[in-house]
């Protein structure tokens, strides 16, 4: 039920609309006709500052709100009508991670692969802590966990049972760039697997670190879609000015604490 | 309905469930206040009240009022956990996977009624050293633990729309004071013949006390007329509306 049905974009977002109704004021127009489109196995960013309906666009394709007008199909399926076959084909990872902080690591991805009926729930969670280098946190309580295990977590619940879609909303936002690093990395193997992943971020570092293509979202529409390049070229050429390349605070902050490499848990990059 | 419900119920059961065995500080704060009620009752009060038994057999008087105390100060843990969920995104994890929606309510549902029950059960054990002594046998317990079940369940309903509708912790647990405070002006705790005109009226056409009244002579070994049915009519109709509202309330939450 999960495969591709057609040769089809995995996402299609078209003409989205949707207001907040707010007791004795004007309604909210958070949306006002957004369109685009992801293709298979690529990273997808949707770009906007605070506020944009970022979050909006993705409780829609999520089944968890409803629009206004529009249409919106995952994997083929439409929101509205194959809501059941929408959610079997997506993993919502939601802005702040959704772990249940009671349960220990292990048993919250035991807890996910069991709602997806898999079979050898049990085997599927180790694979996960193993890949997301959670094995020595596996017992251990989730209240106990840093932001970035959390994240890490989070994320491992959404990958239970492989699904085709994943989106992540805002899946740095207030994480230090040593988890954030982490972050990425493993949305960047996600995708490589061949998983469609569309995340929404307000970091215009982070869409240009992951995305193969980027929307901006502002004031309720996309008003701007395309690779980096696209987008770069929308701009002035650029100018050639020397200037002196100063560390940023981000660049003096990893090299003093090791880039993550004297953590136990996390691997080199570059 | 779904043919994951059971499955998923369970699963989800386990989960909530988990959260009470793990933190059993709910089960016991939700039992300190009754027991704290019935220890004020029966050593400063009770000297004072009238209930036409012998010394010493208040705490068998007022334990069917305690027990509704307890299950009213249950369920407002229910609301909290069921706010939580909503407010940190598990509860849109769960609503965005492939299972039996309902089943996240109804997870809910069976925990309160399986954590009030234990919290009941510390009570009732905390009565009987108080002095609470019952020759009823083993189907007038039964009939207890059913109206008190029943009871569970209509309370629980409505402190699932509280927990859906609030929008603070504590607004989410606000529900329960006037459930708590009802059985005051009931049979609870004295005699209604007591109370002057309106509130006396106002006492015995309240739930609380046929249900009380039920309770009291069960234990007692008396018949219970027509309270039985007095008090199952109320569960039900509470536990119906309740029902209804907070199904309305969870679709539109979960759209």
């Amino acid at each position: 039920m999960t495969m591709p049905t057609t040769s089809e974009p995995a996402i299609r977002v078209r003409g989205l609309e949707k207001s907040y109704r707010i007791p004795k004021q004007e309604p909210l127009h958070v949306l006002r006709g957004v369109d685009f489109e992801v293709s298979r196995g690529t990273i997808f960013a949707l770009l906007g500052s605070n506020g944009a309906g970022k979050t909006t666009v993705v409780n829609i394709m999520s089944t968890l709100l409803k629009a206004d007008a529009g249409a919106v199909t995952v994997n083929g399926f439409d929101v509205v009508t194959q809501a059941a076959q929408v959610r079997e084909s997506i993993s919502l990872t939601g802005q702040f991670a959704a772990v249940d902080e009671i349960l220990t690591g292990r048993e919250n991805l035991v807890l996910a692969a069991r709602l997806r009926h898999l079979k050898e729930a049990g085997k599927i969670a180790d694979k996960l802590l193993e890949r997301f280098q959670l094995i020595e946190a596996a017992g251990r309580r989730v209240a106990t966990y840093s932001g970035g295990m959390r994240r890490r977590l989070d994320i491992a619940m959404s990958l239970t049972g492989n699904p085709p879609a994943i989106f992540l909303d805002e899946p740095t936002t207030g994480l230090d760039p040593q988890s954030r690093i982490e972050v990425w990395r493993a949305v960047k193997e996600i995708a490589q697997l061949g998983t469609t992943v569309l995340l929404t971020t307000q970091y215009l570092e982070e869409a240009e670190q992951l995305a193969d293509r980027i929307a901006i979202l502002h004031q309720g529409r996309i008003i701007a879609d395309g690779t980096l390049d696209d987008l770069k070229q929308l701009f002035p050429p650029a100018k050639v000015e020397y200037v002196e390349k100063q560390p940023t605070l981000e660049e003096i902050f990893l090299a003093i604490v090791g880039d993550g490499r004297t953590g136990s848990s996390v691997r080199a990059e570059r | 309905m779904n043919k994951h419900f059971f499955a998923d119920t369970t699963v989800l059961l386990g989960r909530t469930m988990r959260h009470v065995t793990r933190s059993p500080d709910t089960i016991i704060t939700v039992a300190i206040m009754p027991i704290a009620m019935m220890l004020l009752f029966r050593y400063v009060f009770g000297g004072a009240i009238e209930t036409g038994l012998g010394p010493g057999q208040y705490v068998n008087y007022m334990l069917p009022g305690i027990v509704l105390i307890t299950v009213a100060t249950g369920v407002t843990y229910t609301a909290l956990r069921l706010f939580t969920d909503k407010k940190t995104g598990i509860f849109g994890r769960f609503l965005s996977l492939p299972i039996a929606r309902a089943s996240v309510l109804w997870a809910h549902v069976l925990t309160s009624v399986v954590s009030t029950l234990i919290s009941v059960i510390v009570v009732v054990l905390v009565a009987l050293l108080m002095g609470f002594r019952s020759g009823a046998g083993v189907l007038a317990w039964l009939a207890v633990a059913g109206i008190t079940i029943l009871f569970t369940l209509a309370l629980t309903w409505i402190a699932v729309i509280a927990g859906l509708s609030a929008q603070t912790a504590e607004g989410g647990g606000a529900f329960s004071y006037p459930l708590v405070f009802l059985p005051f002006i009931s049979s609870a705790f004295v005699a209604t013949e007591t109370m002057p005109g309106p509130v006396r009226a106002f006492a015995e056409h309240q739930p609380m006390t046929p249900i009380i009244n039920s309770i009291r002579n069960l234990f007692a070994q008396e018949p219970v007329g027509n309270n039985i049915w007095a008090a199952l009519a109320w569960c039900l109709a509470i536990l119906v509306v309740s029902y209804s509202f907070a199904m309305v309330t969870y679709r539109k939450t979960v759209a």
